[in-house]
């Protein structure tokens, strides 16, 4: 009997570190996730808008349908990014994703303060390299340093009634994000 | 004999309770730090880089992106004030006032994440749709029939969830159950 309640309580013990691992692990095996259920729709560096959560068919769970919503998939390993995105009528937000899904920052269109949400986006090495005098001219730019090399960043406005969704699309559709270099070269 | 069996009876034990509390710790909730007001619970760190390993778990598993915590907050409500499973085909409302932010959005959903299909294509509100009292308060009535006032659709399912976002708002990580997030209450008014 002290036997059979040994093992069980050996068991129990080995099934706590059972648990552990498989919650340490699971985020590294997922395949569901959203980086993975965006990566084939959504091209590296460069906005696409996601199509509207109906019950049928929505790409994630959870999404809210007030908001028109677009994904930038990024890539920084080539260069830092540039991201602009114009405002909406009532409330616009950009938040950022590491590729494991977790927010590392967001912004509003009110924290933003100007028609158009623009900032950089960039690694902390690459962040170190830039030049001073670049530092200088950068100081009313807002920088966002990147956790990862890729990632998301997820562009939403919301339709605060359901005739305004339309413009609210219109919104996150005129949203760029760009590899800086590249930007420079199209000015 | 007897060691073959005491080690296989350790390892079935160690597999059912190691495999059975990560997959109820990833669909119940199981991240620390929860947030819970009334019938609604909100886990602030969730959608910060400070995310606990059962937050990330649970990202990583259903396949949604969090609402990061600069952008607003998502409570849920899967129960009500009572504890009583929410039931689509019972009458339930939802009533009082909301902490301060800019914009709300309260939207239902079945236990899977999706939104639930009815016949007038409604699966949310938002704070500027609703109709008020006269002192700002709110009813929401969630039912399968049609009600006069805010009625949000359950399209008859028998389990679902309601999410309800604030953004741009002060509730956070510091927040404690208080008088600054006075969270409205859910009560199952009747049921067929």
């Amino acid at each position: 009997m002290i036997r059979w309640a040994l093992l069980l309580f050996g068991g129990a013990l080995l099934g706590g570190i059972v648990h552990l691992a498989t919650i340490i692990i699971l985020p590294r095996t997922a395949t569901q996730d959203a980086y993975s259920r965006l990566a084939p729709i959504a091209p590296v560096n460069s906005v696409v808008s996601l199509p509207e959560p109906t019950p049928e068919k929505a790409i994630m769970p959870l999404m809210d349908p007030a908001f028109a919503s677009a994904i930038c998939r990024y890539d920084l390993s080539q260069g830092p990014m540039k991201l602009t995105v114009p405002i909406g009528l009532a409330y616009t937000s950009v938040s950022f994703y590491t590729d494991r899904d977790i927010a590392y920052y967001a912004i509003n269109d009110r924290s933003a303060g100007r028609r158009a949400i623009e900032l950089d986006l960039m690694t902390a090495e690459q962040h170190s390299e830039m030049p001073e005098d670049e530092e200088i001219t950068a100081a009313d730019r807002l920088i966002v340093e990147s956790p990862t090399r890729t990632g998301l960043i997820a562009i939403r406005a919301l339709a605060p009634e359901p005739g305004l969704m339309p413009m609210a699309k219109r919104a996150v559709d005129g949203a760029r994000c760009q590899r800086t270099d590249l930007a420079k070269q199209s000015d | 004999m007897r060691l073959l069996f005491g080690t296989l009876f350790s390892l079935l034990v160690a597999a059912a309770v190691g495999l059975g509390t990560t997959y109820f710790a990833i669909t119940r909730g199981a991240a620390f730090g929860a947030l819970r007001i009334g019938a609604w619970t909100a886990w602030p760190k969730t959608g910060t880089q400070d995310a606990d390993p059962y937050a990330r778990a649970e990202i990583a598993r259903t396949g949604r992106l969090p609402v990061a915590l600069g952008d607003g907050l998502m409570f849920v409500a899967r129960a009500d004030d009572r504890g009583k499973r929410l039931d689509g085909r019972c009458e339930v409302t939802i009533s009082g006032i909301t902490p301060a932010a800019r914009f709300w959005t309260l939207t239902l959903y079945n236990p899977e994440g999706a939104l639930v299909p009815n016949s007038i294509n409604r699966y949310a509100f938002t704070s500027q749709e609703i109709v008020r009292r006269g002192d700002g308060s709110f009813e929401i009535v969630v039912a399968p029939r049609a009600s006069a006032g805010n009625w949000l659709p359950t399209g008859g399912i028998e389990r679902y969830m309601l999410a309800l976002r604030f953004y741009d708002t002060a509730v956070g990580v510091a927040t404690k159950e208080g008088r600054e997030v006075p969270m409205p209450a859910v009560k199952t008014r009747s049921c067929p």
